[in-house]
């Protein structure tokens, strides 16, 4: 039989005897009613070894193009980052892999070291006084800022955000709030960006306002005065940042900001179709027992050395139930690791260099992507590592599937969250890319115009 | 042999200049960085993150690495946990590019063999759960939880029932009533009897046309298959609420029972317990759920549906072209590197082997249960199914070794605790869940350990652990005046 399984017959025999059963059935039967159990097996093919699940795995990723097989210009929330082979080595090991939630302080302090300094690298690039050490994703994480928000303004009902916030990430907002007593205000976003109307939003009934900087469409947005408009309202910040924009650009805490979340995939994990990834969040100090999600904190043992545990548990469903201030158990640690050993190797001159990398190759892009007849750069201000691109004749898919049979994952469309964006795409440069993809790139968007 | 430096923090051990990364030369025709980002948004100084050397950075975390207790390297009999052994080949073949490196917003057409290994995945969970509806986007069972609360509130809304009750029992993980809670249900308990079971009478107490949904683990926390599970499903049918099965054990139950045969309309699994997914030090997990037919339209998108000889990303059951989707609970599609585990785990072992997982966990289970019941307290009786949980109450008020005490020192014996204090109905509960890929030599020497601590001296129990890099924690101070973060001296 394929499988892990470890009894022999001998072991079998000898522990029902044990037991005193005479069969497992046996023991089943005494607990399952007969009228619930199965009657026929799971319809389910029989199991393969390891050979042949080898070649199944093989071929089902043979079917796939890929951020390795092609060249990647996807953005929108996950990117092409480089990841050095350090992270991949360590984070395999399995002492941190096959481990679970350090409930055992005196065997896991591996992992709880690992969580404090992961803590601590997120203070620090957020400029913020806390972090948890993990939640899901990006946009479960902006959630949990919104719910955080709501429960720390009791009595305020009022969620404002706007169309520059990723269109996943808003969509799971509405979904959480149906359920309770708030509303998302959506502010349009214009080509002057939408710090006005924001803030014209915002009054005494707002929990929070939730920005995201640079935006969905890589833009820098006003953080600073819409920080000071909420807070005059009494409203808290959430800011949605891009881990790797700080290594250049002002940091939440930096700019007022009260809670900050990112996705976190960019620091050292696999793109992997969208997760696991990893939610990172920091807040301001006073709002600690607000925090959702596991916190490590230093302490001492009783000889007197120092040390790590699971800190401010009170605040969790294990212990407060229905009163905790979220559910989450599982969390993404992992993830936070290969974040912590990424952080570790970049430092603070090779973060600001990939940020800077991002930016000038991104700007590189606009450039030659302005060259080709076809396109149209949107926004021609600023921007981090993310631009839209509109396709004058109008159709992007036709544009897409050229450039994918030129070995290029070209863009993301936009069709499908902005309608009056269906001739546009959103362009991502990351460090990886090099001048010779970039130009490649816009010489196959220009050729695609020779085709019409 | 051990290394001290290891417990330095990577701030500690930095020093100004040191570095790992090194980019490629920029060599482009574009203005200087500082000219493409606006003055105003640069940020005034650098960042305070640490400056080391590659070989710093393995080194710390190879060596941090060995003070954990794993899977890999111990037993690790963590109940509700499900630790077992996570297979290596998964690991080789779930990081072949072809998975890894796919884009989130990648067309669909492009990946289709991807999208084949979710399809079946979906359709695999649906038969090991006679539960139809299946949505892969949950990230962890509690998010599951969450999610497919949030499909019954929309099935009642859609209804116009107005149901604002959650039962969940009263040995529930924590996570249901703070679940139930996060989608503004009021939570109310249901009790359990001595024999550990559903007591029906509190539970019909409890029923009336506000109760929107009842959370039931089954078998339940204290590892036993409630065999009332027909009489408790019909009756909250009866008042028109929905059950929902927590599917943390499910391991007990592959292939002998399924939670859409015994009466729930809604679950969630755990593929990091039940199908091997590798524990991460705490996640990542997953969080797929199931459910009845009438609610799949309810379910979060996108779901992976197959036209012909393609795959798609489809919006569900909906035909009218309306869309009844809660929408989604996440960015992205899900977890998938832990939801392709878990597709190769169930591949590995096919529907019979399948039945042998949970066959074996239950037997060895039971074996265990047979030794330690002569060592402490087994309240619930002398079969489980794949955990049992003991109490540790009598040997505390004889001895005064606590459930904390035996998990402490059976940590010197090289074997990870037991989970202690949960569920909340056993006094001074040590819970304990073998799994089917521990051998019989290992329960035997477990047992034995746990047999030669209750023997031990008292006072060496309370100092316990001996062996680990540390001592007990202080945990009162660490949260009484937490230190969260490092800060230079
Ligand atoms: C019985 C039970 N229910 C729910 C959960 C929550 O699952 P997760 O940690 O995947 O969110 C757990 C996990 O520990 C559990 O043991």
């Amino acid at each position: 039989m394929t499988g892990y399984l470890f009894h022999t017959d001998q072991d079998r025999r000898e522990m029902l005897e044990a037991i005193g059963a005479a069969s497992v059935q046996e023991i089943i039967d005494a607990q399952v009613p007969a009228d619930v159990q199965m009657k026929v097996p799971l319809a389910i093919a029989d199991g393969l070894d390891e050979m042949s699940l080898e070649s199944l795995m093989r071929s089902l990723a043979a079917k796939n193009a890929s951020a390795a097989s092609h060249t990647c210009f996807l953005g929108g929330g996950a990117y092409d980052h480089f990841i050095p082979a350090a992270v991949d080595e360590i984070a395999s090991r399995g002492e941190f892999y096959t481990s679970y939630t350090p409930y055992q302080a005196e065997v896991s302090q591996g992992n709880l070291q690992v969580m404090f300094e992961y803590e601590t690298l997120v203070t620090q690039l957020t400029g913020l006084a806390v972090s948890n050490a993990s939640l899901y994703d990006g946009g479960s994480a902006t959630v949990e800022a919104v719910l955080m928000s709501l429960a720390a303004t009791k009595g305020r009902t009022k969620v404002v955000t706007t169309t520059a916030l990723h269109p996943q990430y808003r969509q799971t907002i509405d979904t959480y709030l149906e359920s309770i007593e708030a509303d998302a205000v959506v502010i349009e976003a214009t080509s002057n960006g939408t710090s006005e109307s924001m803030i014209a939003a915002i009054d005494s009934e707002t929990a929070c306002v939730v920005v995201q900087h640079p935006n969905f469409f890589g833009r820098y947005e006003d953080v600073q005065r819409i920080a000071d408009a909420a807070h005059q309202a009494g409203a808290i910040v959430v800011q949605v940042f891009d881990p790797v924009s700080v290594g250049l650009i002002k940091r939440p805490g930096d700019l007022g900001v009260d809670i900050a979340v990112a996705e976190g995939q960019s620091l050292g994990n696999h793109l992997c179709y969208g997760g696991p990834y990893l939610g990172m969040m920091a807040c301001r100090e006073d709002l600690i027992r607000r925090m959702p999600g596991r916190i490590a904190g230093q302490t001492t043992d009783r000889r007197g050395k120092r040390c790590w545990v699971l800190t401010l548990q009170t605040r969790e469903q294990h212990i407060r139930r229905d009163k905790a201030t979220s559910n989450i158990c599982s969390n993404q640690t992992l993830l936070a690791l290969r974040a912590t050993i990424h952080l570790s190797l970049l430092g603070p001159h090779g973060l600001r260099e990939t940020a800077e990398h991002c930016v000038a190759k991104t700007e590189y892009a606009r450039q030659q992507l302005s060259r080709c007849q076809r396109l149209e750069i949107v926004h021609t201000g600023p921007v981090f590592k993310e631009f839209v691109v509109r396709d004058r004749d109008g159709d992007v898919a036709e544009l897409m599937q050229t450039a994918f049979n030129q070995g290029i994952l070209a863009g993301v469309p936009l069709a499908s969250w902005y309608p009056e964006m269906s001739d546009c795409f959103l362009v991502a440069v990351t460090e990886k890319r090099s001048r010779a993809e970039i130009d490649r790139l816009a010489e196959v968007l220009s050729s695609s115009l020779a085709a019409v | 042999m051990r290394n001290t430096q290891a417990t330095q923090l990577i701030f500690e051990m930095s020093r100004i200049g040191r570095r790992a990364t090194v980019l490629p030369p920029l060599d482009l025709p574009v203005p200087a960085v500082d000219q493409l980002v606006p003055k105003d948004h640069q940020a005034e100084a650098p960042l305070p993150l640490p400056e080391l050397a590659e070989g710093d950075v393995v080194r710390h975390f190879v060596n941090l690495s060995t003070l954990n207790m794993s899977v890999d390297t111990h037993f690790y009999p963590l109940g509700s946990c499900t630790m077992k052994y996570n297979p290596k080949r998964n690991e080789r073949l779930c990081s072949l590019p072809g998975f890894s490196a796919v884009h989130p917003l990648q067309d669909p057409a492009t990946i289709q063999g991807l999208l084949q290994a979710l399809y079946e995945l979906q359709g695999m969970l649906a038969e090991i759960s006679g539960l139809p509806g299946v949505s892969l986007q949950p990230a962890a069972g509690a998010h599951g939880e969450l999610t497919a609360l949030m499909v019954a509130a929309a099935y009642f809304r859609d209804r116009g029932e107005n149901r604002t009750v959650v039962l969940t029992a009263d040995s529930a993980h924590g996570t249901n009533p703070a679940s139930a809670a996060m989608v503004g249900y009021e939570t109310r308990t249901v009790k359990s009897r001595s024999n550990g079971l559903v007591d029906v009478d509190d539970l019909k107490s409890k029923l009336d046309g506000s109760v929107a949904v009842f959370m039931l683990t089954n078998p339940n926390t204290l590892g036993l298959f409630d065999s009332q599970i027909r009489e408790i499903t019909s009756l909250v049918h009866e008042h028109g609420g929905l059950i929902y099965l927590d599917g943390a054990n499910m391991n007990a139950i592959l292939g002998i029972t399924r939670p859409g045969d015994f009466g729930a309309d809604l679950m969630h699994y755990n593929p990091h317990k039940t199908f091997s997914g590798p524990h991460g030090g705490g996640g990542p997990g997953a969080g797929p759920i199931c459910v009845r037919d009438f609610l799949a339209k309810y379910l979060p998108q996108p779901i992976v549906m197959k036209n012909g000889d393609t795959y798609h990303l489809g919006t569900g059951e909906n035909e009218s072209g309306t869309n009844d989707s809660i929408g989604r609970v996440r960015s992205f599609f899900g977890n998938v590197g832990v939801l392709l585990r878990a597709y190769c785990y169930i591949r590995t072992y096919g529907g019979l082997g399948l039945r042998r997982v949970s066959e074996d966990a239950v037997l060895g289970a039971n074996y265990l249960l047979s030794r330690v019941k002569h060592i402490l307290d087994v309240p619930h009786g002398d079969r489980c199914m794949h955990e049992f949980v003991a109490s540790a109450s009598k040997i505390k008020k004889a001895r005064g070794l606590s459930a904390m005490d035996l998990a402490k020192r059976i940590l010197d014996y090289g074997f990870h605790a037991p989970t202690v204090y949960f569920p909340l109905v056993v006094d001074e509960a040590v819970m304990v869940e073998p799994t089917e890929t521990e051998s019989k030599e290992t329960l035997d020497a477990f047992a034995a350990a746990l047999f030669r601590i209750t023997d031990e001296a008292p006072e060496l129990v309370h100092e316990a652990p001996h062996s680990t890099k540390i001592s007990r924690p202080d945990d009162v101070t660490a949260s009484r005046r937490p230190i969260v973060r490092w800060t230079p001296e």
